[in-house]
């Protein structure tokens, strides 16, 4: 055959691959527009192998026709033709690679145009966030804002990667200044696993390789920490949370009394045989069968989809939530939350707004707005009247019916919820139900 | 819990969300190994019943023969609504496949945009299910699971709605539609390893086999049918075989002797080209961007 290109990769590695059982860790990175991360996501792109030489050639003659010399790392990740043109992000890009250990998805958000909006997007399903910070410029307003964001949407991983290295010679001593300078910062933001790292993205040093020109430094390279970061707990697998996302009841011919009730383990664990309770009705019922395409399981855990029948006739439909009886969630139709506004038009106190909070969709409104977050100074401002476009507040909000709901902080899944505008069916607001009791970061006076 | 177990479980939520939030979905069904995958996923999602939408798919007329047997084969056996659209009128005014980049550019506008979107219309369908995948492609990298449509079938990327966590914006207005993407978060690697698993069926032509092609360009073209044949022509015998599938007179075959699932993962791994590269619809002047605004999958 002639110029085979796949020379040299063996059968045995592929059924390696087809094999392999591996973990996924979803991080989130924002930047502003020089910090260095679209060369960073480059850079990791590119030394993981996740480029393709065709599309590494398509970067090599943008590059030559822009008139630049070398090799652009940032174009690897240019998405849209008016980004193309105007060399920002406007939008939440996803990207993908992985390592013998990991597969990754990136969140890469745009650190400017609708920063707040792309960043929670972004942080929303992370288990970990990237802070790129220039270390010539030191601690900026705009990773303080990541970081706060990170922290609100309980990301529990931050790390903090100072950039461009290079370009402060590799100082051991700037590096440890910013290190301190934000370490002080962020312990308003209470509990995170915190994590610094100097690279220069743009030479590769500490990113994927560890480079030569910072012996000093003895920490993780980039890589090699996502690879290795503990995210197995980042799941509540304590509490049993089954929201019914459709009943099942085919009544075929062999099924003609089937009626199974199908949905995603949103957190713990649920066995053939344990007793259940279902929200709202109340009533209990024991787990007859745990039933999949694939057979029928004695157990399963989140994030399993299956399909669950039970002993007794009950009457439960979509948005019902089957839990166990000794560990139920809250039920309530009045709550407080932490919500991000994400539409051009600005909240109205009072407007019927829909909510929709796992597999259920009521009607509800904004009954208070407590205060705005200034997320530049963390600064409660408790005369704003409403929520503009990427503005945080803490609100109590109304539903017509009760949500069964968990704290955020506790469970990402019954603790989160979107706000659509029924007129328009846009998305316009997020929220995270957070009780008294648990202070939004930052939040302490 | 491994990444393609949660891979599955996410693509299962998804349908399911679909299902319970839609009046009328579709799947849309390319014969291809993501089409594969995702009606394994439909499978699962509602076993023990059957899939509760029909599956559609839009012909071209140019499609590989050895794809429309397997279709038929494979519906009849697995038992679902199989819907097959064509835009037959358009297909009177075709021009030439001696021609390769103008019968593409035609076939992409007449004979894929059009035809979806007059096939959506037709069965007034309200949600499409399909196959696309973030990684494939630089403008899909931003698409959303739940994608909303206007009334002209359009995207306007820079003014989707926000998604977050696993919370989808199902409500459109009459006549809007949303396209769905389970398989968004998977990446080719993903796929080759869901069909070894699942032991899924697929078409013969990504295996290798002694194979009629002429070479044009970089690419290995099917000698199949004579249409395709530019003059002067002569089809040779080789080995070889399809990364991705398409219509004929586009889809590049590559070189290879991979007759199992794992020499065909052994050479993508060690592929150093994108699976599109050999795609010429791909390559046009119109970008998959300006593709998907007009409505393309």
């Amino acid at each position: 055959m002639p110029n085979n290109p796949h020379e040299g990769v063996s059968v045995d590695a592929a059924r390696e691959l087809l094999a392999q059982r591996m973990e996924l860790l979803r991080f989130t990175t924002a930047g502003s527009v020089d910090d260095g991360k679209s060369t960073l996501i480059g850079r990791l792109l590119v030394d993981t192998k996740a480029v393709f030489e065709d599309q590494l050639a398509h970067v090599q003659e943008v590059t030559e026709r822009r008139g630049q010399t070398g090799f652009d790392l940032a174009l690897i990740t240019d998405g849209l033709r008016a980004e193309r043109e105007q060399g920002i992000t406007i939008d939440v890009a996803y990207r993908y690679f992985s390592t013998p250990k990991r597969s990754f998805i990136i969140a890469d958000t745009p650190g400017h145009v609708q920063y707040t909006r792309n960043m929670v997007t972004g942080a929303s399903t992370a288990n970990a966030a990237i802070i790129l910070i220039d270390a010539r410029n030191g601690v900026a307003q705009q990773s303080r804002r990541h970081a706060f964001i990170a922290s609100l949407l309980g990301i529990p991983h931050l790390i903090v990667a100072v950039n461009k290295m290079d370009l402060v010679d590799y100082a051991e001593e700037r590096y440890d200044q910013i290190r301190r300078e934000f370490r002080d910062w962020a312990a308003k933001l209470g509990q995170v696993d915190l994590r610094f790292i100097p690279i220069s993205a743009l030479n590769g040093d500490m990113v994927v390789t560890r480079g030569e020109k910072m012996p000093w430094y003895r920490g993780w390279t980039l890589l090699g920490l996502l690879e290795d970061l503990e995210i197995g707990t980042d799941r509540n697998l304590i509490d049993f949370r089954f929201p019914v996302q459709l009943v099942s009841r085919p009544q075929t011919e062999d099924l003609h009394d089937f009626r199974g009730y199908m949905g995603r383990i949103e957190s713990g664990a649920i066995a053939v045989g344990e007793e259940i309770v279902v929200l709202p009705s109340g009533l209990r019922s024991k787990v007859k069968e745990i039933v999949t395409f694939d057979g029928n399981l004695d157990h399963a855990f989140t994030p399993q989809s299956v399909t669950i029948t039970l002993e007794d006739d009950i009457d439960i439909s979509r948005g019902d939530t089957i839990v166990r009886p000794h560990n139920v969630p809250r039920m309530e139709s009045e709550f407080e939350a932490a919500v991000c506004w994400m539409s051009d038009e600005p909240m109205q106190p009072r407007k019927k707004y829909l909510i929709k909070h796992t597999t259920r969709t009521v009607r509800g409104f904004i009954k208070d707005l407590r205060y705005r977050i200034d997320i530049d100074t963390l600064h409660r401002d408790k005369e704003s009247p409403t929520l503009e476009l990427n503005e945080i507040g803490r609100c109590i909000l109304k539903t017509q019916k009760p949500l069964y709901c968990d704290d955020y902080r506790e469970n990402r899944a019954t603790g989160s919820f979107i706000i659509i505008d029924e007129l328009t069916n846009l998305t316009v607001g997020a929220g995270m139900i957070w009780r008294e009791r648990h202070e939004a970061p930052g939040a302490a006076e | 819990m491994t990444h393609l177990r949660a891979l599955e479980s996410e693509a299962i939520h998804i349908m399911r969300e679909v299902v319970a939030e839609f009046r009328n979905p579709v799947m849309l069904w390319s014969v291809g190994k993501d089409s594969a995958c995702l009606l394994r996923l439909a499978q699962k999602a509602f076993a023990p019943g059957p899939i509760p939408f029909p599956l559609m798919h839009v012909d071209t007329c140019v499609k590989f023969p050895e794809m429309i047997e397997f279709r038929d084969k494979y519906a009849a056996e697995i038992g679902f609504r199989l819907i097959v659209e064509s835009n037959t009128e358009a297909l009177k005014s075709a021009p030439s496949m001696q021609n390769p980049g103008r019968y593409c550019e035609f076939c992409s506008k007449h004979m894929k945009t059009e035809a979806l979107l007059g096939a959506l219309e037709k069965h007034g369908f309200d949600a499409a299910i399909g196959g696309a995948r973030r990684e494939e492609e630089r403008s899909r990298a931003k698409e959303r699971v739940f994608s909303f449509r206007d009334d002209f079938g359009r995207w306007d990327p820079k003014n989707q709605r926000p998604e977050l966590w696993n919370l989808y914006n199902t409500r459109v207005h009459e006549g809007e539609s949303i396209r769905v993407f389970p398989l968004s978060n998977w990446t080719e690697a993903n796929i080759w390893q869901y069909i070894s698993a699942e032991d899924i069926p697929i078409v013969p032509l990504y295996y290798a086999k002694k194979r009629p092609v002429v070479r044009r360009g970089n690419a290995w073209l099917t000698a199949q049918d004579s249409r395709l044949l530019h003059e002067g022509e002569v089809p040779e015998e080789r080995w070889v075989r399809w990364r991705t599938l398409g219509c004929m007179p586009c889809t590049g075959a590559v070189e290879s002797k991979a007759l199992t699932i794992e020499e065909i993962v052994a050479e993508a791994q060690a592929a150093t080209k994108s699976e599109r590269e050999n795609r010429i619809v791909d390559q046009g002047k119109a970008s998959m961007e300006d593709k998907k605004k007009e409505g393309y999958f």
